[in-house]
């Protein structure tokens, strides 16, 4: 590999912003048929390096070099004529149109009078479908697809040009088990042709299945380069953040306290169908299956979003009927969502603001917001979970993934509900920010909080739960306690295998 | 400022833009004519411009919940038309309430439509300025409406009056302001009101009845038509069918001037309130200048076209967009 040219080159970037200098000298090389990992905290500066790359930002110093040609890079499509192409974690699909004419938007092939050569489209485009094996046709219309399959689209469409280098945003963030093994497939397909591969992922599983090397970025600086073989975890991580992550098992060492919540025999159309079970107070309960398996369709349900059709929810023992989130709310349900910028926080809103939502009604005096009171409450939560903001009049916008989830979790905390469920703790967020919310929902136990935690990554499941529901096309496969689940037999739970099967 | 780069000094400009095309326009207008900035004339601007200006008190609420209201014009000369007939019907201390209670009638109509069965706004709000046009028609038979004994009321006061030697229609475009001012910023549903419009689905995901507060503040927009109906038929003492025609559009374009986002979550009553006085003073400028009172139109809707510019320009820091 040494011999031959890199494929992209990036020398000495520098890039600063009012402020900020948001790149300090970064260099990176990707040779043909590498799997390149660029690693680093959020704020690190690597999607700054990549705006660079796509012509969004023009760096200050330095250059970009492709196949030995130094490059100017003005747009994204710019970059993609010289065969630099980049597959984003936020899809940009046209959801009504198919398959095809999404891959070929704006260079559609033309017959006469300007008129759509529709056959040498769909030819074209099932060529390209062909190579990636995917169980969809040129006529799909991309909106039925699901967002894995939406995310090979916009691979398809990556390979219509002749890439050189194709860089890879967080591309399994939403993506199950099952469906990032056909990712890896297409990426070593793609290795084999030649093509060199960016990849940027905060997950260090799957860096270490298929990259070839690990390059490190921290505080905009380049912090070195790793041969994948040779290093480890904590070597990578050390030099992400300086210091080591603990993903070890956790089981409580507390006296659980009486049962919190109690779902029997929940139902919801084909969302999920009798679905049971139970959280006690100081518990950690986790829920871990395949997208689609019902998992966030049930803390959906419990949060008074969806109407359950059959089953019952006893909440201290008693029944109870949730009709809205205010409803569950004031019964003392919470939910941190999963989609945290959708739904979780008004972004163009202040921290505190955000943080006293749910409650700015209950903290009035008189007819009047209190916002003594309310930056008090911002100021407790602050120190408690360390959320690392300037203070609470800065917009959430401005914040790390890490921080915002913070307060989110905050704005439930603060209203000491029975029940708090989190659907996906720490999904887009960095490492070191991820063991702290981990941390952090381990301590809430220990309060005597109940919490449910619904996750797809099985190393937080396994790590923070105190027992954990597996779950497969809307049905409760198996409860594990902690002691006795492994991830073999929790894989095999969630992929529809039950011990039966296997007896048979 | 030594350290201000290009950069700096473009995103400066872009967001104050307004305001320095505002103080542009004084300058050459004073310099056009020196009556512009005489006390006589600016308290006519003033006035004037209060009924708009109460009008877009509500809709500024409706546009940072991130909605739409085009039906305050037409909803204007409805409360106009029936208080000035119930007036000589019923006198003049029945009439208001009952023309009140008429008016937020509509708006908890609109409310209703756009907060509850969750339509959307542009096309509720379009079709009811359309539909209150007609309801105005029919309520007067298309006849003008006028108060017989003009001397022998205290229904002149709204529009004519004044206080501490202040006119009335102002006195209560400042004290509707501040009331509606302290609503928006002090209040829970004020808050409420910024986190629908911020992200719609973050506040129901917060326990905010989403529904709710959007009916609300249609209500409240209704709530200011119907106080500046009662200014426009006290002032007149008589009205046309169509005396709040178009207004709606000068409306929106106050509270844009003003910098609210009609994407919703962001604007203040206060910048509203300078946007009514920039709107006021311009178009009056033209007037002193001698241009056509048609001209107006155009240059307004210049102006605004150029605020919406402006204000996403400096959002993204650059006034030309990279994506083709």
């Amino acid at each position: 590999m040494t011999d031959q040219t890199p494929a992209l080159r990036l020398e000495g970037i520098v890039k600063t912003f009012p402020g900020v200098r948001a790149l300090d000298g970064v260099s990176l090389s990707v040779m043909p048929g590498e799997v390149h990992a660029l690693m680093g905290e959020n704020g690190a500066g690597k999607s700054t390096l990549m705006k660079v790359l796509g012509g969004i930002h023009q760096p200050d110093e330095g250059q970009i070099i492709v196949e030995e040609v130094p490059t100017v890079m003005t747009s994204p499509l710019q970059a993609k004529s010289k065969g630099i192409v980049f597959i984003h974690q936020e899809l940009s699909l046209a959801e009504e149109l198919s398959v095809a004419e999404n891959i070929y938007l704006g260079e559609l092939p033309r017959r006469s009078f300007g008129r759509v050569d529709w056959a040498t489209l769909y030819a074209r485009t099932d060529a390209i479908l062909e190579k990636l094996k995917v169980g969809f046709n040129a006529k799909t219309i991309v909106g039925d697809l699901s967002i894995a399959n939406q995310q090979m689209v916009e691979i398809a469409r990556a390979l219509t040009v002749e890439a050189k280098a194709v860089i890879f945003d967080e591309p399994t963030a939403s993506l199950t088990d099952a469906e990032k093994v056909v990712l890896f497939d297409v990426i070593s397909d793609l290795q084999s042709q030649g093509v060199g591969i960016i990849y940027i992922s905060h997950r260090m599983e799957e860096i270490f299945k298929i990259t070839d090397r690990i390059s490190v970025l921290r505080d905009g600086s380049y912090r070195g380069t790793l041969e994948t073989r040779n290093t480890n975890e904590e070597e990578v991580t050390q030099l992400m953040i300086g210091r080591a992550l603990d993903l070890s098992r956790n089981a409580s060492s507390h006296e659980l306290g009486d049962v919190a919540l109690e779902v029997r025999g929940l139902s919801c159309g084909n969302m999920f169908k009798d679905v049971s079970f139970e959280v006690r107070r100081g518990e950690v309960l986790g829920f871990y299956g395949l997208v689609g398996a019902g998992r966030t369709e049930i803390a959906e349900t419990l949060f008074g979003l969806r109407d359950p059709n059959a089953g019952t929810i006893l909440l201290d023992g008693e029944e109870v009927r949730i009709s809205s989130p205010a409803d569950a709310i004031s019964k003392g349900i919470s939910l941190v969502p999963e989609d945290r910028k959708g739904q979780g926080l008004v972004l163009g809103m202040n921290c505190r603001d955000n943080m006293t939502l749910p409650q700015v009604g209950d903290l009035s005096s008189g007819p009047f917001v209190a916002p003594g009171t309310e930056t008090d409450i911002f100021d407790k939560y602050k120190e408690k979970l360390d959320i690392r903001t300037p203070g609470w009049k800065q917009t959430v916008g401005n914040l790390s993934g890490g921080n915002q989830q913070k307060i989110v979790i905050a704005k439930w905390l603060s209203m000491h509900p029975k029940v708090l469920i989190v659907d996906e703790p720490t999904r887009g967020i960095d490492v070191g920010s991820k063991s702290e919310i981990h941390n952090l929902i381990r301590e809430l136990a220990a309060q005597g909080y109940a919490v449910i935690v619904v996750s797809s990554e099985m190393p937080e499941v396994l790590h923070v739960s105190d027992r954990i529901v597996a779950m497969f096309s809307g049905r409760v496969m198996r409860t594990f306690t902690s002691e006795e689940v492994t991830e073999e037999s929790l894989i095999q739970a969630i992929s529809g295998i039950t011990a039966t099967d296997k007896v048979a | 400022m030594a350290s201000m780069s290009k950069a700096d000094i473009g995103r400066f400009l872009a967001r104050q833009g307004i305001l320095i095309a505002f103080a542009v326009f004084i300058i050459g207008f004073t310099l056009a004519n020196e009556r512009f900035l005489s006390p006589d004339n600016v308290m006519g601007v003033v006035r004037s411009s209060a009924i708009l200006g109460v009008m877009a008190l509500g809709v500024t609420f409706v546009v940072i919940s991130g909605n739409l209201d085009l039906s305050v014009g037409s909803m204007m000369s409805f409360s106009t038309i029936v208080v000035l007939d119930l007036h000589d019907k019923i006198g003049p201390a029945l009439a208001i309430p009952a023309m009140f209670a008429m008016t937020l009638c509509l708006g908890a109509f609109i409310g209703f439509l756009v907060g509850y069965l969750k339509l959307n706004s542009l096309i509720v709000t379009l079709g009811m300025l359309s539909a209150i046009h007609g309801l105005t028609l029919t309520y007067s038979g298309g006849q003008n409406m006028d108060i017989v004994d003009k001397e022998g009321t205290w229904f002149a006061v709204f529009g004519q009056g004044s206080a501490l030697g202040i006119p009335v229609p102002i006195l209560i475009f400042i004290l509707l302001a501040a009331l509606l001012g302290i609503i928006l910023a002090k209040t829970p549903f004020g808050r409420k009101v910024y986190a629908v419009g911020g992200n719609g689905t973050a506040a129901t995901f917060s326990g905010i009845k989403r529904a709710r507060v959007v009916f609300l503040c249609y209500v409240m927009s209704a709530f200011c038509v119907a106080v500046a109906g009662l200014i426009q038929a006290s002032r007149s003492m008589g009205s046309q069918n169509t005396v709040g025609q178009g207004l709606e559009l000068d409306v929106l374009a106050a509270v844009i001037l003003g910098g609210a986002s009609l994407l919703g979550g962001s604007g203040t009553i206060f910048k509203t309130v300078i946007g009514v006085l920039i709107l006021g003073f311009i178009q009056n400028g033209l007037l002193l200048i001698g241009l056509q009172f048609y001209v107006q139109y155009v240059v307004t809707w210049v102006i605004i076209i150029l605020a919406v510019w402006l204000d996403i320009a400096a959002k993204r820091g650059k006034l030309w967009s990279n994506i083709a």
